[in-house]
C-alpha cells in the first residue's frame, strides 16, 4: 500500500527509473557536468529561426534521447508531463505536436522537474501508469527576451543574478526495472516572505525549499544526515547561502548540501552571476549528475528539491513580492 | 584642453549614473528617465549651458545634455511661436538623434540577428 | 519556520554580494569618458570641416548612433557594457542601443508587430517623460517671458 504520512507521500512499490538523458548547450559544455550529458549542442540556435523553436528542438532532442535510453517506445508511453518557462509553456507544447502521447503540461518555474517527476511518480505507483515520462527544459535567449532584456541590449548584471540554462532534462519511470528508485514525494507549498529583487531568486525561493525539507523531515521522520546529498535546484550561492543559514536557526546542521545551480557551470571561470537557474538547470544536473550516481550505486540515497520563483515580469513591475515553491523526490539505489 | 574636460565630466556623469544604479534600488531605465528630466530642469534654471560650452561633447553626449537640447529647443520655439513652441521645440531639437536612432533600427533589425551571449 | 519577513530580509541583505562600486565606477568613468572624448573629437573633426558648432555637434550625435548601432549588431556593446555599466548606458550611444536592440530582438515577431512595436519598448520612457518635461518648461517660460522683460 502507497501512504500517505502529513503532506509526503510514500510509494511501497517505487517506481523505477527506466532511462534519463540531458541536453545543453554551449555554456553547459564548458561547465563541470559536460561529460554527463547526453548532447552538448554549442550552436544555441540549434539550427532553427526563433529562439522559441530552438527551445522547443533542443526538447524534442532530449525527449528522443530520453525514450532512446529507456529502450521505451513514445507509443508505451501512457503520460508525459512537460513544462518550461516561456509563456503558455510553448515550448512543450510544439515539442508534443510531434509526439503522439497523453501531454500534462506543467508551468512551476525551475521547479518543474521534481513536479513532473513527482507527479510521474504518483501516477506509476498508483497503478494508473505504467511507464510516464518527466521532462522540462529552459533557454537562456527565449527566457532573456521574454523576462528580462532583448539580447544585445548593453545591461550589467547584478552579483546576485542567476544564469537561464540552455538544457533540457528527461527521466522514464516505469513501474518495474532496474535502480534508481523513486522512493517519496513531497510536493510543496507557494511560500513568499517579501523579497522583491528579479535578480535575487535565489534569495526568494530559499525559504520554500527549508520548508519543503522541513516537511519530509517532520513526516518521514528521517535526519538530514541520512541522506548521501540533498540536492536543491537552482538556489545559486546566494540562496544556498540562506538556506543553510535558515536550517541552522531550526536546529539543522546541513553538511551534505548541494545545489544544481552551482553544480552546473564553475563560478570561477563561467560569468554566470550567482550560479545557474531556470527550468532546465535542475533538470539537466538530474540527468547528467544525481541519476548517473545512483545508478552506479556511488550514491544510495538523495534528495532532490527542485525550486522556482513564481512571478511573471508583470507582477513585477506591479512591484509584488517573489512567491517561491519546492517539490521535493527521495530517490534511492535500492528497493 | 577641451578633450580632456569632456573626457572627465562626460566621465563624472557616467559615474554619477553608476553609484545611482549600485547605491539605489532604481534600475537602469529609472535612471535614465531622471537623466534626461535633470537635464531639462538644470537647462531651465539656465545652470548646464555653462557646463556644455566648457566641457563640449562631455556634458552633450550623456542623456543629461539631451534634457538640455530639449529645453534649449523649446526655449528658442517659444521665443518664435509663442505657446505653440511648447509643443514643437522639443521634438524639432531631439529630432536628429532619435530619427537617427530609428533608422539604424529599422536597418539593424534587417541586417542583423540575435545572437546567444555565451 | 521560525524567522519573520523582517528578519529574513535583513538576513538576506547580509548574505546578498554588493557590486563592487570602486571597480564599476572606475569602469563607467573611463569607457564614458572615452565615448563623450570620441564626441568631441568628432564634433572638432565635423567643425574643421566648415560646420556650425550645433550642427557640428548634432553630427557628432548622429556619428556617436551609428557607431553604437553597429556594435549592438556585431553583439559587441552587450559585451562592453556588462562590465562598463553606467558609462555605455548613460551616453547618447546607450540610448541608440536600448533601440537598436530590441529592433534585431523582435524582428522575428514581423517589421510591423515585431520592430515597430516594440523598437521603443526599452527607450521610449526616456522619450516619453524627457517631452514632458520640456513642455512643461516650455509653458512656463512663456509665461514667464514678460516678467523677464523679454
Amino acid at each position: 500500500m502507497n501512504r500517505r504520512c502529513g503532506k509526503t507521500l510514500f510509494f511501497d512499490q517505487p517506481p523505477s527509473v527506466l532511462g534519463f538523458a540531458a541536453v545543453g548547450g554551449k555554456r553547459e559544455s564548458e561547465g563541470p557536468l559536460a561529460d554527463g550529458f547526453d548532447l552538448l549542442e554549442t550552436d544555441t540556435t540549434f539550427g532553427e529561426k526563433s529562439w522559441e523553436r530552438s527551445e522547443s528542438k533542443m526538447q524534442a532532442l532530449c525527449a528522443e534521447l530520453t525514450l532512446q535510453k529507456s529502450g521505451v517506445a513514445a507509443e508505451e508511453l501512457d503520460l508525459l508531463f512537460s513544462g518550461d518557462l516561456e509563456n503558455q509553456c510553448t515550448a512543450s507544447n510544439y515539442t508534443l505536436r510531434d509526439l503522439a502521447v497523453p501531454f500534462v503540461g506543467l508551468y512551476n518555474a525551475c521547479a518543474t522537474m521534481a513536479e513532473g517527476l513527482a507527479l510521474a511518480g504518483c501516477f506509476v505507483a498508483g497503478g494508473l501508469a505504467k511507464r510516464a515520462m518527466a521532462m522540462t527544459s529552459s533557454h537562456f535567449c527565449a527566457a532573456e527576451r521574454q523576462f528580462r532584456f532583448p539580447l544585445e541590449y548593453g545591461g550589467k548584471r547584478t552579483p546576485t543574478s542567476q544564469w537561464t540554462a540552455t538544457a533540457a532534462g528527461g527521466v522514464v519511470l516505469g513501474e518495474s526495472g532496474g535502480p534508481p528508485y523513486v522512493r517519496a514525494v513531497t510536493f510543496g507549498q507557494v511560500t513568499d516572505y517579501g523579497i522583491k529583487d528579479i535578480n535575487n531568486m535565489g534569495a526568494a525561493m530559499a525559504p520554500a525549499a527549508v520548508s519543503t525539507l522541513l516537511t519530509f523531515l517532520r513526516d518521514s521522520g528521517e535526519k538530514t544526515e541520512n541522506f548521501d546529498r540533498i540536492f536543491t535546484g537552482d538556489l545559486g550561492m546566494v540562496g544556498s547561502a540562506l538556506m543553510e543559514e535558515l536550517c541552522r536557526r531550526e536546529g539543522i546542521v546541513l553538511t551534505n548540501h548541494d545545489d544544481c545551480g552551482l553544480l552546473l557551470y564553475d563560478r570561477g571561470k563561467q560569468e554566470v552571476g550567482a550560479g545557474g537557474s531556470g527550468a532546465g538547470c535542475s533538470a539537466s544536473v538530474l540527468c547528467s549528475h544525481i541519476l548517473p550516481e545512483l545508478r552506479a550505486g556511488r550514491m544510495r540515497r538523495v534528495l532532490f528539491i527542485a525550486t522556482g520563483a513564481l512571478m511573471s515580469p508583470t507582477t513585477t513591475l506591479q512591484k509584488e513580492s517573489i512567491p517561491g515553491i519546492a517539490h521535493l523526490v527521495l530517490l534511492e539505489s535500492e528497493r | 584642453m577641451r578633450f580632456f574636460w569632456a573626457f572627465l565630466v562626460g566621465g563624472g556623469l557616467c559615474v554619477i549614473g553608476q553609484l545611482l544604479i549600485d547605491l539605489t534600488a532604481l534600475t537602469p531605465a529609472r535612471i535614465l528617465v531622471l537623466f534626461v528630466v535633470s537635464g531639462v530642469a538644470l537647462s531651465a534654471l539656465g545652470w548646464y549651458e555653462p557646463l556644455a560650452d566648457f566641457a563640449g561633447a562631455g556634458a552633450t553626449v550623456p542623456l543629461l545634455g539631451f534634457g538640455h537640447l530639449l529645453a534649449q529647443g523649446v526655449l528658442s520655439a517659444v521665443e518664435r511661436h509663442g505657446l505653440l513652441g511648447a509643443l514643437t521645440g522639443g521634438f524639432s531639437a531631439a529630432a536628429g538623434g532619435i530619427a537617427a536612432s530609428l533608422v539604424c533600427g529599422v536597418l539593424a533589425s534587417l541586417a542583423a540577428r540575435s545572437k546567444d551571449q555565451c | 519556520m521560525k524567522i519573520s519577513k523582517e528578519e529574513y530580509d535583513k538576513l538576506s541583505r547580509q548574505v546578498s554580494p554588493k557590486s563592487k562600486l570602486w571597480t564599476d565606477c572606475l569602469w563607467a568613468f573611463f569607457v564614458g569618458g572615452t565615448i563623450c572624448l570620441i564626441g568631441e573629437g568628432l564634433r572638432a573633426f565635423y567643425q574643421t570641416r566648415g560646420f556650425i558648432l550645433t550642427d557640428a555637434s548634432a553630427l557628432a550625435s548622429v556619428t556617436l548612433v551609428v557607431l553604437s548601432a553597429i556594435l549592438t549588431s556585431l553583439g559587441w556593446y552587450q559585451k562592453i557594457a556588462s562590465k562598463a555599466g553606467a558609462g555605455t548606458l548613460v551616453p547618447i550611444t546607450g540610448f541608440a542601443n536600448a533601440v537598436v536592440s530590441p529592433a534585431i530582438e523582435y524582428r522575428v515577431e514581423g517589421l510591423v508587430t515585431g520592430v515597430g512595436a516594440k523598437m521603443f519598448v526599452i527607450a521610449g520612457p526616456v522619450i516619453v517623460w524627457g517631452m514632458m518635461a520640456s513642455v512643461v518648461w516650455g509653458v512656463i517660460y512663456y509665461f514667464l517671458r514678460p516678467m523677464l522683460g523679454g
